[in-house]
């Protein structure tokens, strides 16, 4: 059994009495400590698949099971307590305006109850581990994005999840920013053993932290496999022209 | 009247003004400030979607503030003699002014709270947060600014109602400025009356703005 079981899931959504389809009968098996990539191009329903496996969409049709349990058997409450282990940062990163650093990372801490005093004390720990520290006292607004995705990582590690979900969460940073947010996510990987699961519509970032891929077009599952072999001989239209725009955008 | 009777009674207006501002508006939080945060969650975009309520709180909202404050005051006049013990007064303007600046004040807290930002909620959502937790923690610390803006301009309506409320005897600078410079064709009175009222308006949007600015962290 693998740790995030995906299993036929549609989603459809419905606007003005007609119902778009989203997602079609989608299944994907991640293991644990693996670094998966879904890829597709704008559209595609990668962030719809992403916040499926927190139920922050819940799917029209099929089974999502992490470690095991079934996410549409869960009470809200224990739905959210799922959720205080399994993190997740954005492209435009979503921190509190008006809190500072510290207490931005804080705040995932209190969600789960910790006090105000013992989350501060572990936030500055995680301030440490992404070398933030100096900025404990700065306000997002103050700093460049790649600092604001250190911050939104600490954040999402405080709670010492078992998986991350990265929705774009490079998107919005230069190269040399994006390189140094996937050197971070890789040595959490490493050192923590923590599963993530990575949204982009770059091959690039696929490349560089990638274990498997799977390629989405159009709300469907169009080819999955270890990320050399998808690069190296794509058998889909989709991941072909993924690869082609990419080479072609770098050259 | 000159001299030292003229301040006094300027003095006791401006008194009788803030205090009826001031406690209306605190007991128009204290109705308006849940239903905003209500019209908020429950609309369809919001974190506990419930057509039933936002429906009703949006049309109880809407009549109210559709009535002009100066009808509302005559209107509902039974209804502040039962609370007050009579229709007239400092005191029993407080009443008309309350429920004039609750629907007002639940409107402009809802646009506040409407202004955060979707992901900011989302990511709270993700980490597990529940929606008490999410009014508190994220959206009304997050929306304190507009919030602040939204209490500035609060006041300043209803120091505008307020001055209204003199047509029915309501006590405060709109009453001296009714009675001593309409009736009584005193308009030295009433000049100052309206002075008064510039003045304190203008401290009010004064200190709004300094707070809003000294409190704001979104500024690099």
């Amino acid at each position: 059994m693998s740790f995030i079981e995906v299993e036929h899931v549609s989603k459809e959504y419905i606007s003005e009495g007609k119902s778009f389809p989203a997602l079609k009968d989608i299944s994907i098996s991640i293991e644990k400590g693996e670094i998966f990539g879904v890829i597709g191009l704008s559209g595609a329903g990668k962030s719809t698949f992403v916040r499926c496996l927190n139920y922050l969409e819940k799917p029209t049709s099929g089974v999502v099971r992490i470690d095991g349990t079934d996410l549409s058997e869960l009470k809200e409450a224990q739905l959210r307590e799922k959720r205080q282990k399994i993190g997740m940062i954005f492209q435009h990163f979503n921190l509190l305006m008006q809190r500072n650093v510290l207490d931005n990372v804080a705040f995932s801490l209190e969600v789960s109850g910790m006090k105000k005093k013992e989350a501060r004390k572990k936030a500055l720990e995680l301030l440490k581990k992404v070398g933030l520290e100096d900025k404990k006292k700065a306000y997002p607004a103050q700093l460049s994005g790649g600092q604001k995705q250190r911050v939104a990582i600490a954040r999402a590690l405080a709670t010492e999840p078992e998986i991350i979900l990265c929705d774009e969460a490079t998107s919005a940073l230069d190269p040399e920013t994006t390189r140094r947010i996937l050197e971070i996510l890789k040595d959490i990987n490493k050192e923590y053993g923590i599963t993530i699961v990575v949204i982009t519509h770059a091959m690039s970032v696929v490349e560089e932290i990638c274990d498997r891929v799977a390629v989405l077009d159009s709300g469907e599952l169009k080819e999955m496999g270890y990320v050399s072999r998808v690069f190296k001989n794509p058998h889909s239209k989709a991941a072909k022209r993924l690869i082609y725009d990419s080479e072609r955008s770098v050259g | 009247m000159v001299g030292d009777s003229l301040f006094n009674v300027i003095l006791s207006g401006t008194g009788e003004t803030l205090l009826m501002v001031l406690l209306s508006t605190a007991l128009g939080y204290f109705i308006g400030l849940p239903m905003g945060i209500l019209l908020t969650v429950s609309d369809s975009s919001g974190i506990a979607p419930n057509a039933f309520l936002y429906k009703i709180l949006d049309g109880v909202v809407n009549i109210t503030r559709s009535i002009p404050f100066l009808i509302l005051l005559i209107l509902i006049q039974p209804i502040t003699k039962l609370i007050v013990g009579k229709s007239y007064g400092t005191v029993s303007t407080v009443v008309p002014l309350t429920v004039a600046a609750a629907p007002l004040i639940a409107r402009m807290v809802e646009s506040s709270l409407k202004e955060v930002d979707k992901g900011v909620i989302e990511a709270a959502i993700s980490m597990g947060a529940g929606k008490l937790l999410i009014v508190n923690k994220v959206l009304i610390p997050e929306a304190k600014i507009s919030l602040l803006i939204g209490v500035t301009i609060s006041l300043g309506t209803i120091l505008g109602y307020s001055a209204m409320a003199g047509v029915v005897g309501g006590g405060g600078l709109g009453d001296i400025a009714i009675r001593y410079g309409y009736y009584r064709y005193e308009t030295k009175v009433m000049l100052i009356t309206v002075f008064v009222l510039v003045l304190l308006m203008q401290v009010l949007q004064y200190i709004g703005n300094y707070l809003s600015k000294r409190y704001d962290r979104r500024k690099a």
